[in-house]
């Protein structure tokens, strides 16, 4: 066998991967805070006002990166959920149940800064614009998402039936983003559009490039440590968990 | 493979049949929801007519999911569920029938009386019609992609509600081609390329829901 797939497995297993997991989240959350400060600087200081839409326009070095990283993390999930569902790893379905969380937190941090962004902009917190409508009706995938893994106690069930979910999700995804489209364009014809109209200054680009990997060192780190917990409160009957927490305890 | 297909059909329709009560309920509640609109909005009939389709649909979408709760219920409860995951025949099969007579006693009611209810909202001949040809080829399609809920949510407490929550989202874009051609219809564009979109939505849930359902089933009847 291949050596690498071997090494691949071996973090597969929640007993080695609890560790690797616990020393990677500080080099992430320093990630994360070193650019997110820099993203800021560059985005409040540096960053040209723009002609048309003022100072406001700031807040886009938030909306934008948070607005990818929620429709990204749906994605990872569905193919944590596929690798589960395949070669019945437990740990892939504690990462899309880690992940699932700060997805919903992004989507609906999308949704308002979207409205704080609207209501100066367009005069109004909420157009029934095709990506807002599509954003929220990804909330709405997250909600379900977290609702049905909630309510089974099972959780081996839990995880399988969530896989199942979030696959399904992820292929009605494009058709519910497409029909959201064509149902407003048959609508109300030209609405106004978010981007486009001006080519976007050098450093804005900068800074939104650093805010978005600001924000994926921000999830790694934080989905790690979700993941920790939740390895810890699954594994707790095995002796791995209990040696580890005597020895906690001890020091 | 066939007959198999045929007899739990009949089965279920049989069985629907001997408890009517619950699909009148069904059928009652579609034809509430639509009436509470007018009382709600006023009983102008220039916005009545433009908000019909919409009303209608999400009615329908209601009515459907409130339905669906009941898809595998029984079977579940009394065990034939499991005898039917144990048989030879492939269990995608077997859901196909189980949602077409599922269909058939709940859904095929709201298309027949949603005629009647569109009269009470003044919608013209050709609307109608088209009304008809969009819940025929959209009923359906919320019935199948209701069952993967339903599986996956069997036995679960609180289930039609969750059922409804994982599901919505997924039925939008039957419920925006499905009001949609209605309302090109009425305004002279021609919803002809609405339908199109709810027929391919309609055999792509067709090939892939039951596949889903199955793969649902099993996990939740473990």
């Amino acid at each position: 066998m291949n050596s690498r797939l071997i090494n691949w497995f071996k973090l597969s297993s929640p007993a080695t991967f609890y560790p690797f997991a616990g020393r990677m989240v500080p080099w992430f959350s320093w990630i994360a805070i070193i650019l997110l400060v820099i993203a800021l600087y560059l985005s409040f200081f540096v960053a040209p006002t723009d002609y048309k839409q003022g100072e406001g326009y700031r807040i886009i070095f938030i909306h934008v990166p948070v607005a990818w990283m929620s429709m990204f993390i749906y994605v990872i999930m569905a193919g944590w959920a596929a690798v589960g569902l395949v070669y019945n790893t437990r740990l892939s379905a504690m990462m899309s149940e880690a992940l699932a969380p700060t997805g919903a937190m992004f989507a609906f941090l999308s949704l308002w800064t979207g409205a704080l962004w609207g209501k100066p902009m367009w005069g109004t917190w909420w157009v029934w614009d095709a990506r807002l409508t599509s954003s929220l009706i990804l909330l709405f995938l997250y909600i379900g998402f977290i609702a049905l893994k909630s309510a089974i106690e099972d959780p081996r069930r839990a995880d399988r039936a969530g896989a199942i979910l979030l696959l399904v999700g992820v292929i009605n995804i494009p058709i519910i983003y497409f029909s959201v489209r064509w149902w407003n364009t048959l609508h109300q014809g030209a609405t106004i559009k978010m981007s486009g109209q001006t080519s976007m200054d050098e450093t804005m680009l900068i800074a939104m490039l650093i805010m978005t990997f600001a924000v994926w060192a921000y999830t790694i780190a934080v989905v790690l440590l979700r993941v920790r917990t939740i390895i810890l409160e699954r594994e707790r009957d095995t002796t791995w968990v209990r040696t580890l927490l005597q020895e906690g305890n001890r020091r | 493979m066939l007959d198999i297909f045929r007899t739990l059909l009949w089965r279920d329709i049989t069985l629907a049949m001997r408890s009517r009560a619950d699909l009148v309920a069904n059928l009652f509640f579609f034809i509430i929801v639509v009436s509470l609109f007018p009382l709600g909005i006023g009983p102008e009939m220039a916005t009545l007519r433009l908000i019909a389709p919409g009303v209608v649909w999400v009615a329908a979408l209601l009515a459907s999911m409130l339905a669906l709760e009941r898809i595998f219920a029984a079977d579940y409860e009394d065990g034939t569920l499991e005898q039917m995951l144990l048989t030879p025949q492939p269990l995608a099969l077997l859901i196909l029938a189980k949602v077409a007579a599922h269909w058939l006693v709940t859904g095929v009611p709201l298309v027949l009386i949603a005629p009647v209810l569109g009269l009470q909202y003044n919608l013209s001949g050709e609307m109608l019609q088209v009304l008809i040809v969009t819940l025929l080829l959209g009923t359906p399609s919320l019935s199948l992609i209701g069952a993967i809920g339903a599986a996956l949510t069997l036995g679960l407490r609180g289930g039609g509600v969750l059922n409804a929550l994982l599901v919505m989202p997924l039925t939008i874009p039957v419920l925006i081609f499905g009001a949609g051609a209605v309302e090109a219809t009425a305004s002279g564009l021609g919803g002809i390329g609405h339908l199109y979109l709810l027929g391919a939505i309609l055999l792509a849930a067709l090939f892939f829901a039951p596949l889903a359902a199955a793969a649902a089933l099993r996990i939740s009847a473990e």
